[in-house]
């Protein structure tokens, strides 16, 4: 995976190359967002409640198809690309991106758990006397890894290179370091996500 | 100006409260795993409650090193886990409710309510101080 190399000055330069720009507007979390994962999480709580088999098994594949998706996308063809990015064009794609990561990515990683622990007890799939245990504990190792490196190292990075960057001068080699970590962090969740695919068809195929 | 001569960032000496954090994360998932693989068998809880003891014993280590340090950027700190802390305790009341809601009891439901605390208090944490430790009125020492 591509390394970020963003130059180090005082400040972000605008296109003309030699003068900072005017300091950035943006929200670190959007709050017309929270209104949809609001929704998304009121739609969890009674899935939960009903316990019915199509709103958990709808849930638990959307969200995580949307997680592993996302992950894959991130790590192996968006990464990349912000890596070779000129600097103007990462801080702005970084400052529209990444205030929605700050939303979709713990909604639909909660969402994906949550559900699919239920159904997984609703149809006896995460009970050792399940035939193919095995693999369900392997999805288990998998996703509580992605998560580990998800809680610890991708959303405050994620966080802190927003507040950087809303800061009257952030500092590029600040910017650097965290996005470094954002985008390797990624890559390894990526890598993790194949597992899950071989997994979850297994699964389903078994 | 090429990587090579771009400043690099200098910070003081800080406690590694990422790593440590990390480390503690760990140790619940995997005492949450070693549960969740023997449902719907009595399992002894020793194992998890070891893991869940060290992992607690982290969070406060990490926070004992993090108090220690001089000159840190509380304000900002503190600002960012309010928010933090709020999210977390949302996504982690979920877990508790799919929990209750599939009737898990007893000594189990106890470990994994706790490993959750343990989680919704050390993520907003990590994010925090992530955020706190680049602020320009920083620590000046550690």
């Amino acid at each position: 995976m591509s390394g970020v190399s963003v130059t180090a000055g005082p400040a972000p330069v605008n296109e003309a190359g030699n003068a900072p720009p005017a300091r950035l507007d943006f929200e670190i979390v959007p709050r017309r967002g929270l209104i949809g994962v609001a929704v998304v999480f009121t739609a969890l709580i009674v899935a939960v409640a009903v316990n019915a088999l199509w709103p958990l098994m709808f849930l638990h594949v959307a969200f995580g198809a949307a997680w592993t998706i996302i992950d894959l996308f991130l790590g192996f063809v968006l990464g990349p690309i912000l890596g070779r990015l000129s600097i103007p064009a990462r801080i702005e794609l970084t400052t529209k991106l990444m205030p929605k990561m700050v939303l979709i990515m713990p909604t639909i990683v909660t969402v994906a758990l949550v559900a699919g622990w239920q159904l997984g007890d609703k149809t006896g799939t995460v009970l050792t006397s399940y035939p193919e245990h095995g693999w369900v504990v392997a999805s288990f190792i998998v996703v509580g890894v992605m998560g580990v490196i998800a809680l610890g190292l991708l959303e405050p990075a994620n966080i802190a290179v927003l507040t950087e960057l809303k800061k009257p001068r952030p500092r590029p080699e600040v910017i650097e370091r965290l996005m470094k970590r954002f985008i390797y962090s990624a890559g390894v969740t990526g890598a993790m996500q194949i597992a899950t695919l071989v997994i979850m068809t297994k699964l389903a195929s078994s | 100006m090429n990587a090579a001569e771009a400043p690099v960032v200098t910070e003081p000496r800080l406690p590694p409260v990422t790593e440590i954090g990390m480390g503690s994360l760990a140790l619940i998932v995997a005492g949450g795993i070693y549960l969740a693989a023997h449902l719907p068998r009595h399992v002894p809880l020793a194992p998890a409650v070891v893991l869940l003891a060290l992992s607690a014993a982290l969070l406060s280590a990490n926070l004992f090193a993090l108090s220690q340090v001089r000159g840190f950027h509380w304000q900002r700190l503190f600002e960012v886990a309010r928010w933090a802390l709020l999210a977390y305790a949302i996504t982690a009341g979920l877990i508790e409710y799919a929990f209750v809601r599939d009737h898990l009891s007893g000594g189990a439901l106890v470990v994994l309510t706790l490993s959750i605390v343990v989680y919704a208090v050390h993520v907003p944490m990590l994010i925090a101080f992530t955020v706190a430790r680049y602020d320009t009125a920083g620590p000046t020492e550690g």
